[in-house]
């Protein structure tokens, strides 16, 4: 065990855990986040993503030891995007699509979107299919989301 | 700390519950009734108890038991149809909303919980629509709710019932704006004590302004800004964290386990054995998975399976269980008259749900009472399952439904659900379990694989004489409803027999009524049993004959369970008929209907994608290149539980047998739509996910284990896939009952994709999936 500062969402946090713990467990679990979800635990899915040093990151594979506390390494969840009250404009686009069905895959795809988009603010179709080449949603809502991903590449 | 929510506190309050009622032990949200308070509870909510093995024959007689208005006018509905992603939470607010004329800001929803829903068994089958829209169940509830407070404004104002009118909770007499009464006024906080009126009149559906339109989901803010709750994120105070550790093989058991191989790790709090059952609980998530990697158990070899080339080989080799849908018993003479006989054998794969979030539940199991935060489909059910797993009376256990990752049928909800309860219960504290992605995909009850045998006759006129169906299919397990905790993973391990599986040979001839039997029978024939009719066509001559087989591996329903697998084999052959006889594919399929509604969607599927009217393949194939199709084909969802016809464009790379979606076209006819884009959102997801399946899905085995176990030897179309563009005709047919519509598109789905790669190539591939090397092997099998 030992004592490794994060900070997420913009906030410093320390917590007591074995630093070769994935960053995924720390996050909702000792810092009780409800965005990053446990997918696959394999790197395999996306569901995990968080965004760190504006990169989106698969927190499942990811040793918190590897994220803590140098500044700049800013973890930021798809709760520290935005808000229900006042949610950041690509989560207004798949609110505006109703892009989802249970939506559990919804923070993999939100981030990995944004996290692409702030990188490459003009992407052809195809660099945004392949942006999200491994990353996925089981209920198939693909169409809304694409609609909504590039509703917000349109407005960014 | 987790609290109730207001809704579910508002709820208790209602049924005469104080907070101190509810909330014992350490402000947990640990409700803990005694005997005599639940039963107080069920009594006040004209909820029976439920026993093992049952479901509640009571259920829903009452009014009080499906709504309850508050104080300030506002409307509490209880449901036992849960929102598990497909858009069933809002869609019911808006039919409580309409019924009673109150805005839906004004109308909380609780769904299965079983301390005070309805007892509904399972969200399953395309059947909460069905259930809860008709006149019936909820529907009814409102419609007799709005007609108990025009009376009560009536006899309170002094106005007859006909020159009332409901708007925005308030009841006015029409004309005369001064005498008007609120809901909360006349029933606020009181028991309505009537029963579910038979007769009460719903709302026409020319009358809707809530229901009917494209409400967006009340959900959908929370779940894309990270504030939802899944039941991934249930926390309990004091909670620990569990573990299981399955049998490294199917069919093998446990010897020994070594509790001094984990002791020593940080966390360890216990290893958990129960038969073949294990299990580890630690302080943490990642403690708990460290503990169940090292734990050293001894197994049994596994008890060997059938090799996975041969699986469908080895299926029509199996002792089975015969069932004949119709038998015209002319069969045989009529296909010895045709003008040419056609067979064809298809063959579909064992497929998995396939979650996006391996399943996870949250018990809290102490003395003789526990709560399971659980994500399954089953709330009750799985309530007297746990029950006899845990040895406790069924009135003692709350199973409260906790949204999890969609789940398309039996996931590992109910067997995660069932691993936690046990956890918890052997440490007398709460414990949280999530499988493995490993742990949920090699064990999960499984869609079907199949093998189907076509035989069509036609005649000198290209008309269909006969056809003639038979198939194999295996049978393990599936939901354990009441009492069958053995039809899932954990149940076997703790030592519960699955549901037997009984031989039976020859079958008995058909009786009774005629039963789609999850479209076994195609839809062009008559469908005729003891001189009645049930079929949605013209074929007159038809035998259907299905045996089952026992299983390898658990088995359960996987969104549209074995009406995709029949449909996929039905319309792909009808295709090879009229390609036969050089018919289009369109005229052909409505030539052998009778049923309009079948043949609208065809014809309305086939005009919005501007259908090319000429036989399949297309003329001037070339061999090489890229080649492009389209193909059709439709289904009446078990017999007449939803109608879809889809046309699919597609490319066909020749040389690699890759094969690209380009466009998606579907006509659907659920009835009155409660939602337009809850039904379009259902469709698309349905579409893709049944090209998903089309393509690349496999559940694929060694001689002891299952081994497509992650992403990446379970094939899913990612999100970056070339997504075609889909394009969905609703058909708002209000007049007529209204039928499920989230497994429609997924059911034609292959059988469209198939026809479509035949008309572009005149190859067809009759094995799912259809990977490229078998579309290859097709191309390159062309004479
Ligand atoms: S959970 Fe991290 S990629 Fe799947
Ligand atoms: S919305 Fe369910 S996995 Fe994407």
């Amino acid at each position: 065990m030992a004592a490794i500062t994060l900070n997420v969402n913009g906030r410093a946090h320390t917590v007591d855990v074995d630093p070769a713990t994935p960053l995924l467990y720390v996050l909702s679990d000792d810092l009780a986040l409800n965005g990053p979800k446990f997918g696959c635990g394999l790197g395999q899915c996306g569901a995990c993503t968080v965004i760190v040093r504006g990169r989106a990151v698969r927190s499942c594979v990811t040793p918190v030891s590897t994220v803590a506390g140098a500044p700049g390494a800013d973890i930021m969840t798809l709760e520290g995007l935005g808000t229900v009250e006042r949610p950041h404009p690509i989560q207004q686009a798949f609110i505006d699509e109703q892009a989802a069905q249970c939506g559990f895959c919804l923070n993999g795809v939100i981030l990995t979107a944004k996290a692409f988009l702030d990188q490459n603010p003009k992407p052809s179709d195809a660099q945004i299919s392949q942006s999200l080449a491994t990353t996925l949603c089981r209920c198939f809502a693909h169409t809304r989301m694409l609609r909504a991903i590039k509703r917000y590449a349109g407005r960014a | 700390m987790k609290k109730l929510t207001i809704d579910a506190r508002q709820a208790f309050a209602q049924a005469g519950f104080s907070r101190r009622d509810l909330l014992k032990g350490a402000g947990a949200l640990v409700v803990t009734f005694s005997t005599a308070s639940t039963a107080r509870l069920a009594d006040a909510l004209g909820v029976g108890q439920g026993q093992f093995g049952t479901q509640n024959a009571r259920v829903g007689a009452q009014l009080d038991s499906w709504i309850a208005i508050a104080a300030d006018g506002s409307v509490t509905a209880y449901t036992g149809k849960c929102e598990l992603g497909q858009g069933m939470y809002t869609v019911q607010m808006q039919l409580i909303a309409e019924e009673l004329s109150v805005p839906l800001s004004r109308v909380k929803l609780i769904q299965c919980d079983t301390s005070v829903t309805p007892d509904q068994g399972t969200t399953s089958g395309s059947q909460s629509t069905p259930t809860n829209f008709n006149e019936r169940n909820l529907a009814q509830a409102g419609a007799t709710a709005r007609e108990a407070l025009l009376r009560l404004a009536s006899e309170r104002l002094a106005v007859p019932v006909d020159r009332l009118a409901a708007s925005d909770g308030v009841i006015s007499a029409r004309g005369d704006g001064s005498k008007r009464v609120g809901y909360g006024d006349l029933i606020g906080g009181k028991r309505f004590n009537l029963a579910l009126s038979t007769t009460a009149k719903r709302k026409p559906a020319s009358e809707w302004t809530v229901l009917g339109k494209p409400v967006p989901r009340v959900d959908m803010p929370a779940m894309a800004t990270g504030q939802f709750e899944f039941v991934h994120n249930v926390r309990v105070p004091g909670m620990l964290h569990g573990r299981v550790v399955r049998p490294p093989a199917v069919g093998a058991t446990l010897v020994s386990v070594d509790e001094a191989s984990v002791r020593s790790l940080p966390g360890f709090v216990k290893v958990v054995v129960k038969k073949n059952f294990v299990g580890v609980v630690c302080e943490k998530p990642w403690q708990a998975i460290q503990a169940a990697q090292h734990l050293k158990a001894a197994w049994t070899p596994g008890a060997g399976l059938p090799a996975h080339r041969d699986f469908h080989g080895f299926m029509r080799r199996q002792p089975s269980r015969d069932a004949l849908l119709v038998n015209s018993k002319d069969v045989d003479q009529q296909l010895a008259r045709a003008a040419s006989v056609i067979t064809a054998t298809y063959l579909y794969p064992y497929q998995m749900h396939g979650s996006m979030g391996s399943s996870c539940a949250v018990a809290d199991v102490r003395g003789d009472r526990a709560t399971i935060w659980s994500p399954t489909q089953s709330a009750y059910p799985v309530r007297s399952g746990a029950a006899m797993i845990l040895g406790l009376a069924p009135e003692n256990v709350r199973v409260v439904f906790t949204r999890g990752s969609g789940c398309y049928g039996i996931n590992g909800a109910d067997t995660v659900s069932f691993d936690a309860a046990v956890l918890s219960q052997a440490v007398g504290k709460p414990v949280r379990v999530q499988l493995s992605r490993k742990d949920e995909m090699a064990w999960e009850n499984y869609g079907l694989a199949y093998v189907i045998d076509q035989r069509i006759g036609v005649g000198a006129d290209g008309a269909i004489l006969a056809w003639d169906y038979e198939a194999w299919s295996p049978t393990r397990g599936g939901r354990p409803g009441y009492d069958r905790p053995g039809n899932v993973v954990t149940g076997m391990l703790l030592g519960y027999e699955p549901q037997p599986f009984a031989p039976r040979t020859p079958a008995p001839e058909p009786g009774g009524r005629f039963n789609n039997n999850s479209n076994a029978a195609p839809s062009y024939v008559t469908g005729c049993v003891a001189g009645r009719c049930g079929g949605a066509g013209i074929v007159k001559s038809e035998r259907v004959l299905s045996h089952t087989i026992a299983s390898p591996f658990f088995t359960g329903p996987l969104r549209s369970p074995s009406r995709l697998q029949n449909t996929f084999a039905h319309e792909c052959f009808i295709d090879e008929v009229a390609a036969h006889v050089r018919a289009d594919p369109v005229a052909y399929r409505v030539r052998h209907l009778s049923d309009a509604r079948l043949r609208a969607v065809v014809t309305r599927a086939a005009e919005a994608a501007q259908w090319e009217a000429r036989p399949s393949p297309r003329p001037n194939l070339s061999r090489t290149g890229v080649a492009r199709g389209r193909g059709i084909a439709c289904v009446a969802y078990e017999g007449d539980n939803g109608y879809s016809a889809m046309v699919a464009d597609v490319d066909v790379d020749q040389a690699t047998g890759a094969v690209t979606l380009k466009r998606l076209v579907i006509a659907q006819d659920c009835g009155p739509i409660s939602n337009p884009d809850g039904m379009k959102n259902q469709i698309e997801g349905g579409a893709l996910q049944g090209m998903s399946r089309a393509l690349g899905e496999e559940v694929t085995w060694d001689d002891q284990k299952v081994t497509s176990v992650d992403w990446r030897t379970y094939r899913s179309l990612p999100l970056g896939f070339a997504v075609p563009v889909v394009e969905s005709v609703l058909i708002n047919r209000t007049g007529v009952e209204a039928t499920g519509s989230g497994e429609t598109a997924i059911t034609i789905a292959a059988a469209a994709l198939g026809n479509a790669i035949f008309d572009a190539t005149g190859a067809r591939v009759r094995q799912v999936p259809f990977t490229p090397d078998r579309v290859k092997a097709a191309l390159d099998a062309r004479t």
